[in-house]
This record gives C-alpha cells, structure tokens and sequence, in this order.
C-alpha cells in the first residue's frame, strides 16, 4: 500500500526528527571540532579521539562496561529464560500475577532501583564495587530477556514439547533440543537488549559502585564535574553509535521475524 | 481376549471440582481403527491423552498389551501421537523433523535415511527432505506429522482431530488415504473427532461419547441403525425424535396413532422416545392409519430434497428423491423395523 503524502505531513514529520536528533548531531559534530572551545569551529580533526583512546582512566571504564554488560547479559538470558519458560507454563492466574510481577522493575524509576539495590548490599554487608555493579546490572536485565522470550513462547505450538516427548525425548531432552530452539530468536534478541540497557545505565551503576570502580557512563560524569572536555563528546558519540547499532539490530529482526510470520 | 491391545478400567478424571470422564471402561483391540467421536466438551481428548500419557487420570488404569501402565511416563509408551495443530519443529527440515524419533533412540543414520525416505514416499512427499516446514500448506505439515509418528514404528498411533484444521476437499482425501495407510500398516489408530461422517468412513469401531461418558461402541453400521439412545440417534445423522409412548410389546403409539414396531421390554404405557431416519420415511397418499401432514418446506441437497412435513404440533423431517410441492398433504409411511424406541434419555446427573 502506497500513499502519498502531503508537503505539510512531510514537514511535520521532519521537524520532530530535528528537535529529537539535532543534539546528538550537534554533540557528533564537535566531537570532530579541532578547537577546544565550544562557540568556534576550529576545523575538522580527529585529536579528541586519539586522547580519548590514550586517557587510561577512560580505557579501564571502558574494560568495566563491556565486561559487565557481556556477564550481566549472559547470566540474565539464562536466568530470564528460565523465567519465561515457567512462567508460560504455570496456570493462567499464576501466570498473569508472575508476567506482571516481571513488568514492573521496568517501569520502576531508576534512581528507586538503584537507591533500593544500594540499601540491599549495604544490609548484607557487601563491599560495593565491580560484583555489586555486576549484581545490579544482572536485576535489571531480568525482566527485558523476559519480555523478549515471552512472545516466542506464545507462538510456540503448545503441543511442541509434547511432541518431542512422545517421540521418545526425555523432559530434559525435550527442553534442549525443541524448546529452546525454537525459541532462541527470543533469546537473541534478550541478550542484545540486556547487553545496550547494561551499556546505557547510569543512575543504577552510580549508586552500587564503589572503591574507585566506574563504567563509562560514570567516568563521563565525573569527568563533566570538572568541565565538558571535548573528549567527552567523542566518547558520547562513541556510545550512541553502539546503543543505536544494537538498537537497529533488535528491531530489524523483530520486523523480519514478523513478515516471517506473515508469510 | 487375546488380541485386546489397550485397556481402560474405570478410568476418572477431574480437574478441580470438574468431572470431565466417569469411569470410562474400553478394550481397543490390536490393529483396529478406532474413534472416539462426541461434541466438544465429551472428554473425548481426554481419554486419547490419558491414553498418550500427557495427563494423569484421577482413578482407573490403564492397560497396554495386558501391563498396567499408568505410571509409565509418555516418553517410554510404544505410541506415537499426531497433534491437532501437527506441532512440528519449525526450527528443523522436513528430514530432521522425521528423523527426530529415531535419533533419540540412537538409530544409525543409515537407516535413518532409508526409513525417513520410506516414510515420505508413503505420504507422497518425496523430494521435501530439505523444506523448511514453515513453508509447506497445512495438508502437507498433516503428512509430515504422521511420516514423523509412524516411523518409530508404534503399536498404536493417536489422532487428536488431525483432519480439523483443512478444507473439505482435502479432509476427504486425507480420509481415505489415512485409512489405507492404516490398513497397510496393519497398526492401531485411535481417532478422535467430533465429524460423524468422518468417523463412519474411517472406523472399523466408533465410540459415541458425551458428558464425559461412553454413549455406545460398535461397528459404523451398527450405531447408524441401532443407536441406544436419542443422542447417538441425533449425533450419529440425523434423526425426527419423537415424544411416544409403548402400549405393549411390539406395539406404540406416537403423533396420535398407533404402529407396529420391533421393539419390546418396556412398562405397560412407558412413555420413550421413538427415533426415525428422515430417509426412512416413504411419502405416499394420505390414508387414515399413518401419519399425514402438510409440506411446508423443501430444500434440495443434490443426492436427495429435504422436507418438513408439520402434522399437528409435530414437524417432521424427511428425505425424499422426488420433490413435493409446499403445501400439499401427503402421507408418511413407514416400516416397523425403522421405527427405533429408545428410553427417555435421563437428565444429567452432575
């Protein structure tokens, strides 16, 4: 179906793709600005990059956050998985308190998480620092694997596991080797997703560190407490760049798994 | 009996406060076509799965080949099953998805090959190894989910209404050909269904069912001429129920006049229901000793018309080959032997 569209929607529509991208553009931009100062374009130059890369504080944040992000994403796929699969299984009241119990610290406001998450280590007594962040991040990445798992499952055919029984699988076997197959486009797409809201956090990450530990978002923080250096605004940059590529990535493939289904 | 495959002995079932079986007691002989066939809701699905495994029945046991295997899991039954949606593997080809049984019992791949071919080329699907089943129509999934079932070779195969989901056309030939598969199999298939005709085709036994009780078994033939009762009489095509009373033996009485008819056994003035086949009926002139009446409808349905001839407070249907007008008075004949008397039906105890 092909519509044409009127001058005034086309403008409309691009009016609110500037006031919703026009900062990051400007900070893209500068990041690329060889002077130091913000008013004045000093020309095009890639310096801001080559000290952001040499700036050893930023390069162990840097470590931090991938590393949290690939552990919290794989501990929580797992978790998360195991999750949905009972949660889908388990009777329909059951199931609609448990799906709804799962929804909410998505919608809980960060700085609650995070407070509520420090409170909790400090109780039991848990040094806070890379374990704590990692813990954290693990919490909050539950729910997203959940919600990605979840509309796998109800496409599922709900004599699948059934079948593979029937056909001599033991239980096991038949989670292994039926369920989570079929499944996995869910579990991908759980793992992307925990994997950029782990990169992404701030406020979380801010209120479990400690001893000296930062991801890069805090590192950002803590730098721009001391004034915006234009490093700073290539490694945003930087981090937009792979939140968005990820993001991009998650959505084309539930738009293809979706024409799939069309089909 | 020493060719009896399956037992059910008194088989219960409830979920909760529901009663969905009472002491369902059944003997599946081995290499019959069996169907349990009933509107939904008659535990029909419930008995094939009790049977599969899948769910666990209340009270009762059940039997296969003389051992009682109520706490033998599904995964270890010698029967293979073919769900209602087929509930193949959409991440595996057509070959992976046949091959997946034998694989778990550590078949080598040789044979696997040699068996998976077989298989396909008895359902008409060689040359799909490598499809995706996504990409196959709802007929052909049917057939991969039966070459998958019955290339582990079971004693008994389950059909849970494997037919439902196609269109007329195909349903027919899926009939026919599941029927010769069966019989050149020479393997036990439990049906379930809740089309008629469908089971009057294929069967060699039908069990009517409803409410969560066994109505009647017995051969197409016998529930289509001797229903029990009014509700296999309805269910089984269909049929004028007609309030009646029995006088005496061999005598009874329904829409003001008196007939001779086969049936005895019953209280002097019982009151029953009389069932008659809409094509039993004969229309002829109107005569004072039969049943006369006013067409008031009449319908063509391609082999024969439909007619409801109104006679008092009483409509009945007929079949007929030769049309009538609407609105002439013809009358009703019909044979003593087609005249069935069955007991009112008693109002569900629940």
């Amino acid at each position: 179906m092909k519509k044409k569209l009127s001058p005034l929607s086309i403008i409309y529509s691009c009016l609110i793709f500037v006031f919703l991208y026009a900062p990051i553009a400007v900070l893209i931009i500068y990041s690329f600005n060889a002077s130091k100062s913000r008013g004045t374009w000093g020309g095009f130059s890639l310096k801001w990059y080559a000290e952001l890369f040499s700036n050893s504080d930023i390069m162990s944040a840097l470590v931090t956050t991938l590393t949290i992000a690939v552990i919290s994403a794989a501990v929580s796929v797992v978790i998360g998985t195991a999750a949905a699969v009972g949660i889908y299984y388990s009777k329909r009241r059951t199931k609609a308190l448990l799906t709804s119990a799962a929804n909410i610290p998505m919608l809980n406001a960060d700085i609650v998480t995070g407070i509520s998450l420090l409170l909790l280590f400090t109780f039991l007594k848990i040094d806070l620092g890379y374990i704590t962040i990692l813990l954290a991040h693990i919490t909050f990445n539950i729910p997203y694997v959940i919600l990605s798992v979840m509309p796998k499952l109800r496409q599922l055919d709900k004599n699948a596991y059934e079948a593979a029984i029937d056909l001599g699988a033991t239980p096991l076997r038949a989670f292994f080797s039926v369920i989570i197959p079929e499944i996995s486009p869910g579990i991908v797409t759980g793992a992307i997703l925990a994997f950029t809201m782990s990169i992404d956090d701030f406020v979380i990450s801010f209120f479990t560190t400690g001893g000296g530990v930062s991801t890069l978002s805090i590192e950002i923080y803590t730098m721009a407490k001391r004034g915006i250096k234009p490093e700073i605004n290539a490694l945003s940059a930087i981090m937009f760049l792979v939140v968005m590529t990820l993001l991009i990535i998650v959505n084309v493939r539930s738009s293809n798994a979706e024409k799939k289904r069309e089909q | 009996m020493k060719d009896n495959l399956i037992r059910l002995e008194n088989i219960s079932m409830s979920y909760g406060e529901k009663q969905v079986l009472k002491s369902i007691n059944l003997d599946v002989r081995d290499k019959e076509f069996i169907t349990f066939l009933g509107p939904s809701g008659c535990g029909k699905t419930t008995t094939l799965r009790i049977i599969g495994g899948f769910e666990h029945q209340t009270s009762g046991n059940v039997y296969f080949d003389g051992q009682l295997i109520n706490d033998v899991p599904p995964h270890k039954r010698q029967l293979n099953t073919v769900f209602q949606k087929y509930a193949l593997f959409t991440h595996l080809n057509v070959y992976d998805n046949i091959a997946f049984g034998l694989r778990i019992s550590k078949t080598p791949e040789h044979e696997i090959k040699e068996r998976v071919q077989k298989m396909l080329s008895m359902v008409n699907l060689s040359g799909y190894e490598k499809r995706a089943v996504t990409s196959l129509s709802g007929g052909e999934q049917q057939r991969i989910a039966i070459a998958r079932a019955l290339v582990n070779h079971p004693r008994v195969l389950l059909l849970d209404e494997p037919l439902g989901a196609l269109d007329l056309k195909l349903r027919k030939e899926m009939q026919t050909e599941l029927k010769a598969i069966q019989q050149a199999l020479g393997i036990t298939f439990i049906f379930v269904t809740h089309d008629q005709e469908e089971a009057l085709t294929m069967s060699d036994t039908v069990v009517v069912m409803k409410g969560g009780k066994i109505q009647q078994i017995g051969t197409p033939i016998g529930i289509y001429n001797e229903p029990v009762n009014a509700f296999v009489a309805d269910f089984i095509g269909e049929s004028n129920i007609i309030d009646g009373i029995m006088n005496e033996d061999y005598v009874c009485t329904f829409g003001g006049k008196t007939f001779d008819c086969t049936d005895c056994g019953f209280a002097k003035n019982e009151p029953v229901d009389v069932v008659i086949r809409p094509e039993d009926f004969r229309m002829v002139m109107p005569r004072e000793e039969i049943i006369c009446g006013i067409v008031e409808n009449i319908v063509f349905k391609g082999v024969h018309y439909e007619m409801h001839v109104k006679s008092g407070e009483i409509t009945y249907l007929v079949h007929s080959t030769i049309p009538e007008v609407v609105g002439t008075f013809v009358g009703l004949e019909v044979e003593p032997f087609d005249i069935h008397i069955m007991k009112k039906s008693q109002p569900e105890e629940n």
